[in-house]
């Protein structure tokens, strides 16, 4: 038995005491220091222009789904920094810790930096960068005002922003897993790490699992009964037949993280037996477990991805995109499929020649869907009149990449060489092949397609091109040394190597993350330079890309009540069919609009919800009981306020009709 | 001209000639569609319990793998009684029909006559509960505590979930109770009613599962 490192101090403090502050740890008293000049930077402006009250009232107890997207995407990208901060730490140690040489990072706070990389990209970076583009854009494409349950969509964003707050809390106050991204029993049970790592997992990911499983709940809702009318299913742009697809999959996957999570957390709280090598337990239940969710996850992320992509390749090519019937079969069955294939993750668990075939088989098969969208979108740019504007050139950059990462998928679907390759670092460069390269670069297409629909002004173009090629040449430099590796047997998660022969493929994969630094230091440069010039970089249109779909049919931005009157749909590209058919936006005629209204129920809640997750952690049990108290209050209090929605008078709507009247007049 | 009294929103069986001006496509309703109030929230709340019934499924999937994993301690021949675990089965069964007959006399606009069939609800769920109880704490003093087996773990997390649901829908109905007794039975809270009835129920077919799978056929191996 391991002892505790942060044992029991009495019932005031828990676990917590002053060995949970990691004052000897260089690294992270800078982090530390740096992190809080600047959050006293950002909270000193915010005071500094009496932004509090705008920000409280206008985002942070918003219900309109335009914001909510917005913010989940803000958190997406600051998120970003911190797990690309955990690679750049991980390529340069690796790069170097040959021989006699171990590096600067001790295994122990390795072990958390892999941890944290890949939780943080996955359901801190990844995650709200899909349900953002998501919220913002499936409302708008579908012709609604809002989505079905606005106050939950609100909630749900909360309970994310506390995911991860409890999860960077970690940084500085205690540590944070070793266990790797899916906390792999019994490893992750008290017996081997007895610590508050693990801890910090669990709560981190149930809190914002259930944010994550309440908007999946939200946007099916919104999808079956919020389109407007006229738009049949056939009828649904592709991107918003993704969105339903994913959030199904949200729905029916994320429960299962919920009781895996539950479940490691009776075995670690309360001595029970579910994933322990003891009295029965079954530490391979836990892995058939994580992965039944963990897999269907993945296509949670890529889904979306792929609806962007079909739509950048049709509007950036003047074309109607090219097999829509078949783009939305391709889309379903891979939904399907998504829970016929999580055991390929662990052919090396022994279940036999019959099951691994099985496993490999169905995985083999999804490479036939994707393989058809491959095609589709190649046959939407054949004898198009292509605009290479960044989101044609993210498009193309992941049609490349993701075929290679796809292929090197269905070598890891045959049982035998996934014997060899299992757990190797070609494994690594298979998934972040796909993961950059399909839904980063997916990420980045629908920033730059849908900025300039969310700001009214377009992305700055030079730092955007910059970015995009350094992105793009420095994911091939980072990650393509790691297929040789894995090729080679060098397996993952290794804080040393003793044979200096490798050294150089490391060293290779490090400079391609030095590229992918510059990559989103130009990134960074291209929003400051677009705020900058805002001016000229202006589109009052509102169609800048001349695209196809509802949400191009109102202004940049989109009033609060997103369409003046409800759009009817007689055509699949909508917008396309409204401009074929020289609609006229009307001028007169408005009404008032009833629209949902803002609370703060929400964010307080989420925010108990911190505190909670911070009790649980250090088993401080009397501020659990309180916070949960408090928590269960606030919510049931909420549930007494009947007075939620109002109306936005007509003198109000059509002044705002009237003013874009004019624009589009002088534009 | 436009009929917008009778479109069905977003279904694909909508008469999709009233959006034509004869031969010319409208591509706007010159009147706001009426969205009845909370018009998503049976959808919605159908979507949730489906979801809630799959993290039911993983609990019965862990104690399937988990069922006779008894660490070399007692399995449920031993343990569990029947007649007890009955008596609790008909205490929600009946809870099921009284939820069914305050919708009813819902239905029928009876704010009084609701409220007391609610409240025999959830006097029917404590029953459940501390039958429930009781039997938990009469394992835990045989020395059969979750910790001491897989099969015993699996058995209290999946009975317990259950457990929880009940408890937490308990609490929910004396909200509306309280709800109900102030506003009346508005739109708002018929529709908050009729949720709670599908949770109630979903708890009771829950139930049957755990009844069959646990008790009966554990018992009967």
């Amino acid at each position: 038995m391991i002892p505790d490192p942060f044992p029991y101090t009495g019932w005031l403090f828990g676990r917590l005491s002053w060995a949970a502050i990691p004052i000897h740890e260089p690294i992270l008293i800078v982090t530390f220091i740096m992190v809080s000049i600047g959050a006293i930077a950002v909270l000193g402006a915010i005071t500094y222009f009496k932004a509090w009250g705008m920000l409280w009232r206008d985002w942070f107890t918003s219900v309109d789904h335009k914001k909510i997207g917005v913010m989940y995407i803000v958190l997406a990208l600051i998120m970003l920094l911190r797990g690309f901060a955990d690679a750049l730490m991980m390529r340069s140690q690796q790069a170097i810790s040959f021989g006699s040489n171990h590096g600067y990072l001790p295994p122990h706070h390795y072990d958390q930096i892999f941890t944290a990389h890949g939780v943080i990209m996955i359901f801190f970076v990844a995650m709200p960068l899909v349900v953002g583009l998501m919220n913002y854009v499936v409302p708008l494409q579908i012709g609604a005002r809002d989505v079905s349950f606005p106050w939950l969509n609100n909630f749900s964003f909360w309970l994310t922003v506390s995911g991860a707050i409890i999860t960077m809390i970690s940084l500085f106050v205690g540590t944070y897993s070793t266990a790797g991204w899916l906390a792999m029993a019994p490893y992750s049970g008290k017996m081997a790490s007895p610590g508050v790592g693990v801890d910090y997992y669990i709560w981190g990911l149930q809190i914002a699992g259930l944010g994550t499983l309440l908007s999946g709940v939200n946007l099916v809702a919104t999808i079956l009964r919020m389109r407007a009318p006229g738009m049949s299913l056939m009828k649904m742009p592709v991107f918003t037949w993704t969105a339903l697809c994913t959030n199904i999959l949200i729905v029916a996957a994320f429960p299962i993280l919920t009781v895996v999570l539950a479940l490691l957390s009776l075995d670690r709280y309360l001595g029970f037996e579910f994933f322990t090598n003891v009295n029965g337990g079954n530490p391979m239940m836990y892995v058939n477990l994580i992965w039944i969710w963990g897999h269907p996850e993945v296509y949670i992320l890529i889904l979306p991805c792929f609806g962007v992509f079909s739509e950048v390749a049709a509007t950036f090519s003047g074309k109607r995109l090219f097999g829509y019937t078949s783009m939305v079969y391709a889309t379903i069955v891979i939904t399907i499929l998504a829970y016929l294939v999580w055991l390929h993750h662990f052919f090396t668990m022994g279940s036999g020649a019959d099951v691994n075939s099985f496993f490999g088989i169905t995985t083999m098969i999804i490479s036939i869907p994707t393989g058809a969208k491959i095609f589709n979108w190649l046959f939407t740019l054949y004898r198009g009149r292509i605009r290479f504007d960044l989101p044609m050139m993210w498009t193309l950059a992941f049609m490349l990449t993701f075929v290679i990462g796809g292929m090197t998928g269905v070598l890891l679907a045959v049982p035998p060489a996934d014997f060899v390759l299992h757990n190797s670092l070609f494994l690594i460069a298979h998934f972040h092949n796909v993961i950059i390269g399909g839904v980063l670069f997916g990420g980045f297409a629908g920033i730059n397609y849908w900025f300039p629909k969310v700001t009214g002004f377009r992305l700055d173009e030079k730092w955007g091109k910059r970015s995009f090629w350094l992105w793009v040449i420095g994911f091939y430099f980072a990650f393509m040394p790691l297929y040789v590796l894995g090729l080679m047997g060098v397996t993952r998660r290794m804080s040393h190597f003793d044979n200096p022969a490798l050294q150089i493929w490391f060293e290779i994969a490090a400079f391609g993350a030095l590229l992918i630094a510059g990559g989103i230091a130009c990134m960074i440069m291209q929003f400051i330079v677009t705020f900058k010039n805002r001016k000229q970089l202006l589109d009052t249109s509102g169609d800048l890309w001349e695209g196809r779909t509802l949400e191009w049919a109102t202004s940049s931005p989109p009033p609060e009540y997103n369409f003046a009157f409800t759009p009817v749909v007689h055509d699949r590209d909508a917008w396309w069919d409204m401009k074929r058919h020289n609609y006229q936006r009307p001028t007169s005629g408005f009404e008032k609009i009833h629209m949902p209204r803002n609370s703060g129920a929400g964010v307080i809640i989420a925010g108990i919800s911190v505190a909670f997750g911070f009790a649980m952690v250090w088993q401080i049990w009397w501020l659990a009981a309180i916070t949960f108290a408090a928590m269960a209050v606030v919510g049931i209090g909420h549930t007494f306020n009947y007075n939620r929605d109002f109306y936005i008078p007509v003198e109000r709507v059509r002044e705002v009709e009237e003013a874009r009247t004019r624009e589009l007049e002088t534009a | 001209m436009m009929a917008t009294q009778s479109h069905s929103h977003g279904s694909d069986t909508m008469n999709t000639q009233a959006y034509f001006d004869g031969d010319r496509p409208l591509f706007h309703l010159p009147k706001e569609p009426h969205h009845p109030d909370g018009h998503s929230t049976m959808l919605g709340f159908w979507i949730y319990l489906m979801s809630d019934c799959l993290l039911f499924a993983g609990l019965f999937a862990t104690f399937a793998v988990l069922e006779h994993s008894y660490a070399g301690g007692p399995g449920p021949k031993e343990l569990f009684e029947l007649p007890l675990v009955a008596l609790n089965t008909a205490m929600l069964l009946f809870s099921s029909i009284t939820y069914g007959f305050s919708m009813l006399v819902m239905e029928r606009g009876k704010k009084n006559a609701t409220l007391m069939w609610l409240g025999i609800t959830g006097l029917f769920g404590l029953a459940f509960l501390s039958i429930e109880m009781h039997e938990f704490a009469g394992l835990i003093a045989e020395g059969a505590t979750p910790q001491s087996s897989a099969f015993l773990s699996a058995f209290f997390t999946l009975v317990g979930t259950h457990g929880l649901h009940v408890t937490l829908g308990t609490i929910w109905l004396v909200t509306l109770m309280v709800q109900v007794a102030q506003k009346g039975l508005i739109p708002a809270n018929r529709r908050r009613l009729m949720c709670l009835s599908m949770f109630w129920h979903f708890l009771d077919i829950v139930w049957i599962g755990v009844f069959t799978f646990v008790y009966l056929m554990g018992v009967a191996q």
